[in-house]
Parts: C-alpha cells; structure tokens; sequence
C-alpha cells in the first residue's frame, strides 16, 4: 500500500478543526501541520491535544517549509485565500479550497468527483452548495426548462465563525454560481439564516424550484440515488420533506447532522464541506504516484 | 425645541401586510404624499428589505430596481431609504445598484445578537457617503447589556445611528427606557426605536423611547406593517408636537397622507387580533400565527398555551417545525393532569 497523502491545513477555525480531526480517521491522508494564525486559539490546542504539529505562522510556515506537505486545504477566508492561491501555486502545492473565494473549478463529489481530479486548485463551493448542488443537479436533469431555483440554508449561530460571517456575500455569490452551473437553471437566488437558538438548531437546506410541468416521478428515482451517493461520504445527510410539489413549485427539504467531531452533531454545515473535501484529496491520494509523476513532467 | 428624526417604512414594513404587492402607483403616490408632509425619510421595499423577494419569504411585486427608481422619482425633499438584511442581500448584487438609483439611507440590520454580520455592508455603504443606521431586529430576545454591546459593534463598523426594534411587539414603557438607557451609556451615535403594536403600546413605547433620550422614531401611516402594525405615523406626530418635539411634519398633510394610505395602500386596517395580543406577550414572531393556529386544531389544544410555551422557549422565527414539538408536548400534560387531579 502507498504511504499516505501528506496533507496540511490553513485556517484553524471551526471548519480547518473540524476537518482535521475527519483527516486523521481517514486511511489515505496523513495530517502533518495544522496553520493559523493564533498558536493559542481553541482549533490549535485541540491539534496539539491529538498529536498534530501546529504552527502559528500562516501561510509564511508553507514558503519556509515547503516539504511540510504535498497537498494544502485552504479553510481561512475568501480574500486570504485569495493571496494563499498564487503562493501555492508557485510552490507546486494542491489546493482544496473551503473558503467561497471561487478561483478554481467547483467540486461536488456526489456529482463530478473524477472530473475534479487534475485540477491544481479546487473549490469546494460552500457548505449550502454543497447540501443544495447534488439535488438541483437531478432537478436539471430531469426537468424541462427550469426557470428558477432558490436555496435557503439555516445553520447555527455557534457554528458560524468570524471568517463564515465576514464572507456572507461571497457564500450567496458562489452558492448561486454552483446551483446554476449545475442544474442549468435560468436564475438562481441563495439566503442564508443564522438562528441563535439555545439549544442550537440543525442545519437545514431547503430547494424550491419553479419549473414550466413539474415532473416528480422522473425526479424521484434520480434523487433517491443520488442521495445514497451524497450519504457515501456525509453519513448523516437526509430528506427530510419532498419531493413534493407545493404552490406550484417542487420542494425538498434536507437536513445535515454532523459526526459530532469538533462541534457538535447540529454542525452539519461543517461536516457537509468538510466530508466533500476529505472525499476530493482521498480521490487525489488513490492516484498519486501517477498524478505526481504527471506534475514533475511538466 | 427638540428634534426626533421621524422615518416612514409604511412602503417597506406595509408589504408585510399584503404579500408584498405594493405597486408602482401605490409607491408613487404615497411617495408624494409623505414629500408633500415633510417626512425626513422614507423606506421603500420588500418587508424583509432589500434583495429579500423570494419563494422563501413571498416574491414581491415590483421589483426593488422599479420600486427604488419610482420612490426615487416622486421624492423631492424626502431621503429615500433602504433596509439591508445581509444574508439577502449582497453588495454587488443589491446594494450597489439601489445606491446608484440613488438612494440616501441605509439600515443594515440583523436579528439581536448577529451585529458582526452587518460589518461589511455598514462598511460599503458609508464608502459611498451614505447615512448609515445599524438595526437590530427581535430586540426583546437580549438583555439591555447584550443589545448594548452589539449595537456597539454597528457604532465601530461605522454605522451614524442605532435603531433598536420590538419585532414581537413585546415592551412595555419601562422595558423601552432601560434599553435606552443602556444604549447611551455605551454609544455615541443617535439612538432610535421601532415599535410594533400587539400589547397597545407602540406609541407609549414610543414616547419612553425620546423621554429617555432617543431622538429617532419610525412610525407608519395607520400603522401599515406585519400583525398588530407598528407605531402609528400620524398619531405619533401628534403627539410629538403636543410634547413640544419638533419632527418638521405638516399635521394636516401628514393626516392627508395617511388618509391616502388607508384609501390607496391596504385592504384592512391594521388591528390588534386576539392571537397577536398573546404573540406579543409571548414575545413571538407574529408569522408564526397561521401555523400556531393550525396546529392547535389539530392536536386539540388552545393556540394561545402554545404561543406561552414557544415564547418561554425562547423560539425565534425560523424555527416554526419546533410548534410540533411543543404541540405533542402539551398535549402530553393535558392527558396527565386529570389523572393527578383525582389522587389528590
């Protein structure tokens, strides 16, 4: 069997913690440094506490030790990763990116995994994206002429950080840009609910869509499918309502529950990313050797 | 004399009240009206504010881009304003527009205790010289200290001004003044109040409100807005200037206007019901009446036991698959407590 695929991660937020307590359960990705910019922020000492070498120096730790790690997921913000890019580019690195900045091709393993691979700098839309995307993908494909889909996401308060809230934008414009590019819908419309209640809500993702003859047997058999696919790699993913046509328009409610793994199991919208992209660099560690023999030739 | 800066959100808040169908005419003609009333400012837009159109919350009929150029159009003296819930709206795609069709006042608002989510559009909109006001929404749900610290926050992000809203309609006078006062111990900036009106007591909320030093009131002609209604315009002008408040209103034009308003904007006067009086001592959203009512029925049990529970709860809008819950809940106790009653 191969050695596994170094891995490092930036950004020691809820979403960089999250994901590297999921990357130390998988069997293809070694966690070999954990990046932010706060050595005593909670996500450091909980790397610290699992044995993960840690590093307070940002994005300057990658440029000094560029051996640190073959591939970097990027879970700062959208402007930072915007600089992180060119930097990592320039020193070969493969990024997966979880921040909305929206510089390289859009992944969403349920629907273009293997199409994914090869790309230097993957982007893992946002977390409603990645809830929605799957569904209005089917939609698309088993409708005709769909006008209009919208994607309304609550997810809790605790579970959004100061990096999720300050991209509050960029999460509408890419979660649009991702729903359209994969349903072919006309237009698409996202709204994001934060909901401060104690004790802390589900993630929850609703998709409506307006559609010329609403067809819900077509839809129904592609959605089931697709659904065990989603739930391959995010095991707590449901439908929790539809598909069903309400108002005119077809409706299907899912909800995420997490694994629990660094905030509770409402934090869906973590795992939701965070398992995409885990799926994603596993895809890159099944073929590394030729994939890196590739990079070297060129 | 005194000065209270007096903004109008009949045309926003009133959409509330008809599935957001105001249309082009009924903007204009309204528009004018206020102007000729002297009104400092007007809001115009979906109830949620801008970008906010959606299957989600109701697609509104005139779209903001028309809404916005005609409000703009008949307001002469008047500012045009704007409410901006970022989560609907973005800069690129709202915001910048409406501020190139030219509106005047921006109000970048958020439920209570997320004012770090305005810090960007706060931000955008007073690059462009803007006046910008932060709102927090559902006030009621923070203790005075905590709606202080986050309307903090908004003062820092560079916000002019502090509106604070009772969305449940939920204060009494005392509850207005303690947040007041809280609020100026913390903040520099002008502080104002949005009052609802299911407990009777927008325009006395109102009043506390300026009496303990706020200097900014919305109110809306025949209190046009979601539910019970807001602060009624023309009653809380009245009153203002029988305090000796200058508000620079015209009684008679002001009194016309909402004459026009009952006449042009809405099917039904807004009125206190008997579901939003308990939603409002409750300190529930008032959307959540059709579905408290519905449920009721079906689990057998009174609407207004519900409506207590979520609001001890603290259940917030969002959340209505949680009116289940406490329906089985309920019912649960309802079935037990004969059973105790006849061991005693």
């Amino acid at each position: 069997m191969n050695p596994r695929l170094r891995v490092g991660i930036i950004g020691s937020g809820n979403i960089g913690t999250d994901l590297m307590i999921k990357i130390l359960r998988s069997p293809l990705l070694e966690s070999t440094i954990f990046i932010g910019r706060n050595i005593s922020s909670p996500g450091m000492a909980k790397a610290q506490s699992l044995g993960v070498p840690t590093s307070g120096e940002s994005i300057a730790y990658i440029q000094k030790y560029p051996d640190c790690c073959d591939l970097v997921f990027d879970a700062t913000s959208a402007k930072d990763h915007e600089y992180h890019a060119k930097i990592l580019e320039k020193l070969g690195k493969i990024v997966i990116d979880l921040t909305p900045a929206n510089i390289g091709p859009m992944c969403v393993p349920a629907v273009n995994l293997s199409e994914s691979l090869g790309a230097k700098n993957v982007n893992m839309v946002t977390c409603g994206g990645q809830a929605s995307i799957p569904i209005a993908y089917v939609i698309g494909k088993s409708q005709k002429n769909v006008d209009y889909i919208e994607v309304v996401s609550s997810i809790a308060s605790r579970s959004a950080g100061p990096a999720t809230r300050i991209n509050l934008d960029e999460y509408i414009h890419t979660t649009e840009r991702g729903v359209q590019k994969f349903s072919g819908a006309k237009r698409t419309k996202t709204i994001l609910n934060l909901n401060p209640a104690i004790p802390c809500i589900d993630m929850q993702t609703t998709i409506l869509c307006k559609v010329d003859q609403p067809d819900l047997e077509s839809l129904k058999p592609m959605l089931a499918d697709m659904v065990k696919k989603i739930q391959s790699y995010v095991p707590g993913y449901e439908v929790i309502v539809g598909p069903i046509i309400e108002n005119g328009r077809i409706v299907v409610m899912v909800r995420v529950k997490g694994l629990g793994d660094y905030l509770p199991a409402y934090a869906g919208n973590l795992d939701i990313i965070n398992c995409a992209a885990v799926a994603m660099a596993e895809e890159y560690a099944k073929t590394w050797d030729t994939y890196s023999q590739r990079m070297d030739n060129t | 004399m005194k000065y209270v800066l007096v903004s109008d959100p009949s045309l926003r808040d009133g959409n509330h009240a008809i599935q957001h169908q105001l249309s082009e005419e009924q903007i204009a003609a309204y528009c004018r009206a206020a102007d000729a009333a002297g009104v400092p400012i007007v809001e115009v837009g979906h109830g949620n504010g801008l970008g906010a159109s959606s299957l989600q919350l109701g697609e509104s009929k005139t779209p903001d881009d028309r809404a916005l150029r005609v409000a703009r159009e008949n307001l002469k003296t008047t500012k045009l304003g704007i409410h901006v819930i970022p989560g609907f709206a973005t800069i690129e795609k709202d915001l910048k527009h409406a501020i190139d069709i030219g509106v005047d006042v921006i109000r970048v608002a958020a439920h209570v205790t997320e004012a770090d989510l305005t810090q960007r559009h706060i931000d955008f909109a007073r690059s462009k010289n803007k006046t910008v006001f932060g709102v927090l929404m559902m006030s009621h749900m923070a203790s005075p200290e905590l709606l202080a610290e986050q309307a903090k926050k908004m003062e820092s992000y560079g916000a002019e001004g502090f509106i604070f809203m009772d969305s449940a309609g939920h204060y009494l006078p005392s509850d207005v003044t303690e947040r007041v006062v809280a609020l100026k111990r913390e903040l520099s900036i002008a502080i104002g109040f949005h009052a609802h009106n299911n407990l009777g007591m927008a325009i006395a909320n109102s009043v506390a409100a300026v009496e303990a030093g706020a200097s900014m009131l919305d109110g809306c002609a025949r209190g046009f807005g979601a539910g019970a209604g807001n602060a009624q315009l023309e009653v809380l002008v009245a009153v203002l200037h029988r305090m000796g408040y200058e508000t620079g209103i015209d009684l008679y034009k002001i009194l016309d206007a909402a004459d026009l308003a009952e006449k042009e904007l809405m099917s039904v006067v807004p009125t206190i019901k008997s579901t939003s009086v308990v939603s409002g001592l409750a300190g529930v959203f008032s959307g959540f009446m059709k579905p408290v009512d519905r449920i009721a029925k079906q689990f057998n049990l009174d609407a207004r036991d519900i409506f207590f529970e979520l609001g001890r709860r603290k259940i917030i809008a969002g959340q209505e698959d949680i009116i289940i819950e406490v329906a089985t809940e309920l019912a649960k106790r309802t079935q037990t407590a004969p059973v105790q009653a006849r061991s005693v």
